[in-house]
């Protein structure tokens, strides 16, 4: 039987500035079960990004929220790190450039774990060299602005999953990556939430990399919910014409080319 | 077999900084045919950029040499490159960048009307209607700041600019990666129009093999500044030479139905 993570009830949230107010969450009503890969699929304007935020509790305080979140897997509002690991799109920015990575990482892990300063500065090593960033022991050393925009995001992950938080919430975390490494770190995040038992929300634009992995796809636009089911459900017999049309739109390489007389 | 529009032949350019030396590109060549799409591809940091940089004559190569139409490009100074340049067009990524935002969308239009002389300034606001027409815009936005358009429209603004010069090659550097899928498929199609109509060629910069795929007749896979790979589009996605054309082949996501 599958349990609820966490439960939204119309869940509104609006943006508030020079006097005008957007909405950019409309009365979403949306359960989590425990265990799942759940993609949160968007386009811009969608809301994806406002909702992981909501989650996170990291709405900026502009943000009118109204309905609620409730978590009967904690009984009480997940703290940041321990409870849950967040993963941004930009790892470059959500590190800090004057403190070496695996400081960064040992930090998290010494807080939230109770560990003293070398046994976490020694998980610190095991969690990169679990996220395969090569040569661990130099890369605890290693300042953000030293590594690749794939490894910042290996270290990014890795300190998401320092304190074994149980939900882990990847807002777009490949899209300022190519794709040879986008889908390194898929197959990544994949792996370890497998491992460890947690839950994702994985957050992205793109529907195929999402029908690749989740358990459950929720399709939102402009603010709204539009459907949610079953990734195979969803995928294959989309209820709305806004999902189907997001399956056409796709391009993969088997979709014919547009241009005439490349067929041979 | 006619001659190609342009060939860049052992094209190299390194960067130097903070004591290293960066290899951008290492003796890379291509060709591009005349109305023909030419997609370049590779990783993050292979070099593409720099290539589509150079064949704009926005860096110079260390060594190398680019003909195009039978001109030697490199050679081009002062106004012989300006003329060239009406023939060469581009757009980049991310228009808004690439604009001055708060210039009007009829005033982006004019000034490559107006640099290169390609109408009499009596002539400039219906040019710039029909610019607008076949792109897919209503001519009315011509008055409404760049800033104030959607993204699709301010991508379509830049290719209205791009072939305002009646260009023979637009190199376009990663032109639909930041766009929704909803809106990118219709600007691909805008530019397979285009090509159709007007004989453009394309070099078609991007890290994403399938889109690549879809509109290019060749395609040539970069890594570290070579060209590892170089064949017809249809070839080199169904049996990828090279271990990069392998790894672009396999990363690309697959819808995943059942």
């Amino acid at each position: 039987m599958s349990r609820t993570f966490a439960r939204l009830s119309g869940l509104t949230v609006a943006y508030r500035a020079e006097g005008t107010s957007s909405t950019a969450l409309e009365a979403v009503d949306l359960d989590i079960v425990a265990g799942e890969r759940l993609a949160i699929i968007g386009e811009s304007g969608s809301g994806k990004s406002t909702l992981a935020l909501a989650l996170a509790g990291l709405l900026p305080g502009d943000a009118h929220v109204t309905g609620r979140i409730a978590w009967p897997a904690y009984g009480h509002a997940p703290l940041p790190g321990r409870d849950y690991g967040f993963v941004f799109q930009d790892a470059g920015a959500s590190l800090n450039p004057v403190l070496p990575v695996g400081e960064q990482i040992a930090e998290v892990a010494q807080r939230h774990l109770g560990m003293a300063w070398r046994e976490a500065y020694g998980r610190a090593r095991d969690l990169l060299a679990r996220v395969r960033i090569p040569h661990p022991e130099a890369a605890l050393r290693a300042y953000p602005h030293q590594l690749s925009g794939g490894q910042r995001q290996r270290v990014g992950i890795a300190s998401a999953i320092a304190a074994q938080p149980r939900l882990l919430i990847a807002d777009e975390p490949t899209s300022a990556l190519d794709m040879v490494v986008q889908a390194e770190i898929v197959a990544l995040l994949g792996e370890l939430v497998r491992e460890d038992g947690m839950t994702l929300l994985f957050i992205t634009h793109d529907i195929a990399l999402a029908s690749g992995f989740a358990d459950r796809i929720a399709v939102f636009r402009n603010g709204r919910l539009v459907e949610a089911g079953p990734a195979i459900e969803v995928l294959s017999h989309p209820k709305d014409a806004y999902t189907a049309s997001l399956i056409t739109d796709h391009i993969d390489l088997s979709t014919p080319p547009l241009i005439a007389g490349d067929t041979a | 077999m006619s001659a190609p529009l342009l060939s860049a032949t052992a094209i190299s350019r390194t960067y130097a900084g903070s004591g290293r030396r960066v290899v951008a590109l290492d003796g890379a060549s291509i060709t591009v045919a005349r109305g023909e799409t030419l997609g370049l591809v590779g990783p993050s940091g292979s070099g593409k950029s720099t290539l589509a940089r150079i064949l704009l004559r926005l860096v110079e190569p260390d060594a190398g040499r680019i003909d195009f139409d039978g001109v030697d490009l490199l050679s081009l100074r002062g106004e012989k490159l300006r003329t060239m340049r009406r023939r060469i067009q581009m757009v980049f990524q991310e228009p808004l960048a690439a604009f001055n935002s708060r210039a009007t969308v009829g005033s982006a239009l004019a000034d490559p009307l107006r640099i290169h002389g390609i109408v009499s300034q009596s002539e400039r606001p219906a040019a710039i209607a029909h610019l607008l027409e076949r792109v897919g815009l209503d001519p009315a936005l011509a008055s409404r700041a760049i800033h104030e358009i959607s993204g699709g429209q301010r991508q379509r603004v830049a290719i209205a600019r791009a072939i305002a010069t009646k260009p023979d090659l637009i190199v376009l550097d990663e032109a639909v990666s930041a766009l929704d899928v909803s809106v990118r498929g219709k600007i691909l199609e805008l530019l397979v129009g285009l090509q159709r109509e007007h004989g453009i060629a394309y070099i078609f910069v991007s890290h994403d093999l399938a889109v690549v795929r879809a509109i290019s007749h060749h395609i040539a896979i970069m890594e570290a500044g070579r060209i590892v790979e170089h064949g017809r589009a249809h070839d080199v996605v169904a049996d990828p030479q090279s271990a990069t054309g392998r790894a672009l082949v396999a990363a690309v996501p697959r819808l995943v139905l059942t």
